[in-house]
């Protein structure tokens, strides 16, 4: 990634940077080039890329600025980061237990730390730290061992007493008389959030300015295959556009997606949601998750905290669940963190995730020559979103995966190696 | 929010139920004479359409019975409840075109 200062690309987008602002002042910031073009696809292109989401921006940006393959479009069939990108809960971390998740993970935490320099966009990522929680004598035990493992694999985390955790966390419960007490708990001082639209921006932005085409309000409808079934192109709402190469990064419409090229994947979509409270002033400046409660929390840069929880139980593609989760999850956020019973409600939201049975993506060959698939995600998909396109590109251009994105491919389900991470995975995201 | 009709019961909230996902599933009658695909497609692939799909849902907070239900998932318009057992409905011609509102 040899990116950086003085980058212009063919289309000659200017930089952003304080001058620029300051010019721009000058005519009332009425004269801000479109970050990105919104053309009409041309008839093929070396590789397409479907769902404009984060992970596909940026999909494609990393196979134009790594691999040089710069005649990709990308098709989004709403508008580019109208789906999980713009409803998670924002959160970046990489303190996974198994080998296989601290690779990418990991991957994508560096490119995190580097991301609104390479791109020339402030996607606002901010290493406020993520603590998660232990409420019993076992989670305590079984917590340690996994700061252990994740030491190992020599990322950063440190374990926390229930004093530790009041002093970083002020308006936490620490009663020890609650239903389930804070009994400790581990902090990754790296991990933190990031402003999820701008990272799409971000992508789309520095993807196009390599020449690649992001086309919105483009809805794949079918795949054409070959005489000797390897694909050329897929039949859109906008008519067919040929390629030879074709990943799709659609999440939820995953199965979707595969059921029209031809086979099925392991994975059931469904709702989960998230709420915001109405804005107050500072008073939680890291991300708290609990497992055991099922909850956590954050605040963001205007004021709300942020509330997740566990997906709905039921298959939907509805963008929407049911109201007793958020009943569920409020309950919990009342007995840790008192002062927000009098708070407002702001609003909720669902988004439709891909849950796969081990709780791994899926990032892999498909049955169909030239088809790939990135996938999988299911509730925590945002955190990897760098590292995701990064090895994912790696794929669609070399046909083979890569040694971070190998344990994850289809073959896994049939051989049963999987990547168990419902431990690690659990809530938060 | 689901307002699920169960056969015993009567219509309820879907918080007093559990889902138990796809539902016909049949265990492969001699699992050591399967091979690792049709093992893996017993164990992990599932169907996971946007429209009509059977599922099994059971009463939790109620007669604690399973049963199936035909649901469809963009617009969660439940199309046919049915015993464990009962001869599955067909599934509508032209699936329920109600888009999600979101």
């Amino acid at each position: 990634m040899a990116l950086g200062m003085g980058r212009r690309g063919p289309t000659g987008k200017p930089r952003y940077s304080i001058f620029a602002l300051a010019r721009n002042a000058l005519s009332y910031h009425e004269n801000w080039q479109a970050a990105w073009r919104s053309p009409e696809p041309k008839p093929s292109y070396d590789a397409i890329i479907v769902g404009g989401g984060g992970h596909g921006l940026a999909t494609a940006y990393y196979l134009a600025s790594v691999h040089g393959i710069r005649n990709v479009a990308v098709l989004e069939k709403g508008w580019i980061g109208g789906g999980n990108t713009g409803r998670n809960t924002t959160i970046i971390r990489s303190n996974y237990l198994w080998d296989q998740s601290a690779a990418i993970y990991e991957h994508a935490l560096k490119l995190w730390e580097t991301m609104s320099q390479e791109l020339n966009f402030n996607v606002m990522f901010s290493q406020r730290g993520v603590i998660t929680l232990a409420h019993s004598e076992h989670e305590l035990r079984e917590m340690r061992r996994r700061v252990e493992a994740i030491r190992l694999n020599g990322i950063d985390t440190e374990v926390l007493t229930a004093a530790d955790i009041k002093k970083l966390v002020p308006i936490i419960n620490t009663d020890p008389s609650i239903r389930y007490p804070v009994m400790g708990g581990f902090i990754q001082k790296r991990g933190g959030t990031a402003r999820h639209d701008a990272v799409a921006w971000g992508y789309a932005r520095a993807a196009d300015d390599f020449g690649v085409d992001i086309i919105q309000n483009c809805e794949v409808t079918g795949f054409r295959r070959g005489a000797d079934g390897a694909i050329q192109g897929v039949e859109t709402s906008k008519g067919f556009i040929g390629a030879k190469k074709v990943g799709c990064v659609a999440a939820g419409h995953s199965a979707v997606l595969s059921e029209m090229a031809g086979f099925k994947l392991p994975i059931q979509a469904r709702p989960l949601q998230a709420l915001v409270s109405e804005p107050i002033k500072p008073c939680i400046d890291t991300v708290v998750m609990s497992n055991a409660v099922h909850m956590y929390i954050s605040q963001s840069d205007k004021g709300e905290l942020v509330f997740g929880a566990g997906t709905d139980s039921y298959n939907s593609y509805a963008q929407r669940g049911s109201l007793n989760i958020v009943e569920h999850l409020l309950a919990a956020a009342v007995e840790l963190y008192p002062i927000v019973s009098r708070l407002r409600v702001l609003r909720t939201w669902g988004g439709i995730v891909d849950t796969c049975p081990d709780a791994s993506p899926i990032i892999s060959k498909t049955p169909v020559p030239g088809l790939y698939f990135n996938c999988g995600w299911g509730t925590g998909g945002f955190k990897a979103t760098p590292g995701s396109g990064h090895v994912f590109a790696d794929l669609v251009a070399n046909g083979q995966p890569n040694a971070i994105a190998a344990p994850f491919s289809l073959e896994r389900f049939r051989t049963g190696f999987l990547v168990d991470e419902h431990g690690a995975a659990g809530v938060a995201h | 929010m689901l307002l699920i009709p169960c056969p015993w019961c009567g219509p309820r909230d879907d918080a007093e139920f559990s889902y138990g996902n796809e539902a016909h599933i049949v265990r492969p009658a001699d699992p050591s004479a399967t091979s690792d695909e049709q093992w893996a497609d017993y164990l992990y692939l599932r169907n996971n359409p946007k429209g009509p799909f059977r599922e099994r849902w059971m009463h939790a907070a109620g007669c604690r019975r399973w049963f199936n239900v035909l649901r469809d998932t963009n617009s969660h318009e439940i199309l046919a409840v049915y015993k464990v057992g009962g001869t599955p409905p067909a599934e509508p011609t032209a699936p329920a075109k109600k888009e999600s509102q979101g």
